[in-house]
């Protein structure tokens, strides 16, 4: 009797054990069935934020929407990181940004590349003729403050669809004036909150801020909203820069 | 005459102890890489908002980065008085968040999954219902003022080697257990854009992304401190067995 009891007891445990093992395994493996792998640098750190990353992508809905905040709600709104490319006294120096800058971003185009079927390059100018997205939104720096800016631009599944992506295009990545590359998935793309921000706060974009134009990605940490970009390449594979030592995906 | 079997002590099973170490080790990796993030910027505030450039609860000194006064001179964004600013910061500041925060998430995995683990047998098991709920006697005015006393004496019963607690050790763990762990873990979830899109109402109970970090500093305190008083009751009413109680389970 008492044997008894403790044999279907260890077959519970078991079970109990084989099920949540299951459940782990599914959360790691079945993103991987239908979309891209995330990257991988072979690091344990790296290997914790890529499971991040598959649990976030298959137990939060995609389509959810980042908070949006009234006027009353905007804040002040430090610029950290590179807050001038065009200062050669900075590390982040560009001539190019530079030379753009002293026309007053007239002349700057941005090419968007790589895995589409029309490769072209937009002016200030053609990306505001889209029709703009005014969101007000929380930054949330990975270093701990956040703050609260009104953003005006074009979502970037508009652009992405201008140019006619790929059905094998599977990352956007960004080059930018500072010496960034980094990338989101299509999932983040086509979030209708992503933009590319030419506007803040009912102004064009300060220099400070990223101008002439910044990504605005709502759901993942500050740093993935690049500043100064430069240039966007479509790619149907992972582009590995290297291990920043930073997380590549940080929807927390 | 037939001698009553004596009860045998109870011992902690498998997966409490198991649970406990795993916890353990990722507490302490929590604790050491929380307080590196927190290095990064030392302030904390009330409400969705809090930067270097709006006004904080308090500040703690605790790297390079306290009330540094790197900055350009501010600009308004409207033309108002009382207008927010944009500053451009010129200061080279600490942060090792990198690796900190990497660290910090794989270790909050390790405790989140096996604090499900934990509460699925805590609950199936009986373990929570028999050791850690108030029992018949357990939370009587007369039983806790008889161990309120013996506290303050620090005249401890002598240690059981496995889950038979008293009233204020119980309150304890049922303390950090159903409270001081969900409140960390849940405000952690609130500081995430991600989870908060998903799941805008951790926004509204917590008063806001900084307001949860806030407690979740207040909560994360606490729980150290729990850990500080834990390490001292063990060690006052013997190491040795209570260790081998938590690790070989006798």
């Amino acid at each position: 009797m008492d044997h008894n009891n403790k044999a279907s007891r260890i077959l519970t445990r078991r079970e109990a054990l084989i099920t949540s093992l299951g459940v782990i395994g599914g959360i790691l493996s079945l993103p991987g069935c239908k979309r891209p792998a995330p990257p991988t640098y072979g690091n344990i750190l790296r290997m914790g934020d890529d499971f991040t990353y598959s649990a976030q992508r298959s137990l939060l809905p995609e389509l959810s929407l980042a908070k949006e905040y009234n006027l009353g709600d905007i804040s002040s709104f430090p610029a950290t990181g590179t807050i001038n490319p065009g200062d050669s006294s900075k590390p982040g120096f560009n001539e190019n940004y530079s030379k753009a800058l002293d026309t007053n971003f007239d002349q700057w185009r941005m090419p968007v590349e790589g895995s589409v079927a029309k490769p072209r390059s937009f002016s200030l100018h053609e990306l505001q003729s889209f029709p703009v997205r005014n969101q007000i939104t929380k930054h949330t720096c990975e270093e701990g403050w956040t703050a609260i800016a009104q953003w005006h631009g074009v979502q970037l599944s508009r652009i992405l669809q201008a140019v006619g992506i790929k059905p094998s295009a599977r990352f956007v990545n960004f080059q930018t004036y500072d010496g960034w590359t980094d990338s989101i998935d299509m999932i983040d793309a086509f979030h209708p909150q992503t933009i590319l921000a030419y506007g803040m706060n009912g102004k064009n974009l300060p220099i400070p801020h990223g101008a002439p134009v910044r990504l605005r990605v709502e759901k993942q940490i500050g740093y993935k909203s690049f500043k100064y970009i430069e240039k966007i390449i479509i790619t149907d594979e992972f582009v590995d820069t290297g291990d920043s030592g930073w997380a590549w995906y940080v929807g927390m | 005459m037939e001698a009553v079997q004596p009860q045998l002590p109870k011992r902690h099973s498998r997966w409490v102890r198991v649970t406990h170490w795993i916890i353990t080790i990722s507490f302490f990796l929590l604790t050491f890489t929380g307080f590196m993030i927190l290095m990064v910027h030392p302030r904390l505030y009330w409400g969705e908002v809090g930067n270097d450039l709006t006004p904080a609860i308090f500040e703690l000194p605790i790297s390079r980065n306290y009330k540094h006064g790197g900055w350009t001179s501010s600009t308004a964004f409207f033309n108002n008085e009382n207008s927010p600013v944009t500053a451009g910061r010129t200061y080279d500041i600490f942060n090792q968040n990198g690796w900190a925060r990497s660290l910090h998430f794989l270790s909050a995995w390790f405790l989140v999954l096996t604090g499900l683990v934990y509460f699925i047998f805590g609950f199936t098991s009986g373990h929570f219902r028999k050791n850690l709920f108030p029992g018949k006697d357990s939370f009587s005015v007369s039983s806790i003022k008889t161990d309120v006393k013996s506290h303050i004496s620090l005249q401890f019963p002598k240690p059981s080697g496995g889950p038979t607690y008293g009233s204020l050790q119980k309150l304890t763990y049922n303390l950090v257990v159903f409270f001081l762990l969900p409140l960390t873990i849940m405000t952690g979830f609130t500081m995430s854009p991600a989870i908060t899109a998903a799941f805008p109402f951790l926004l509204k109970i917590f008063f806001g992304a900084q307001s949860a970090r806030t407690i979740h500093f207040f909560s994360s305190v606490s729980l150290v401190l729990f850990v500080l008083l834990h390490l001292t009751m063990v060690g006052m009413t013997g190491f040795k067995k209570h260790i081998k109680a938590m690790t070989i389970g006798s």
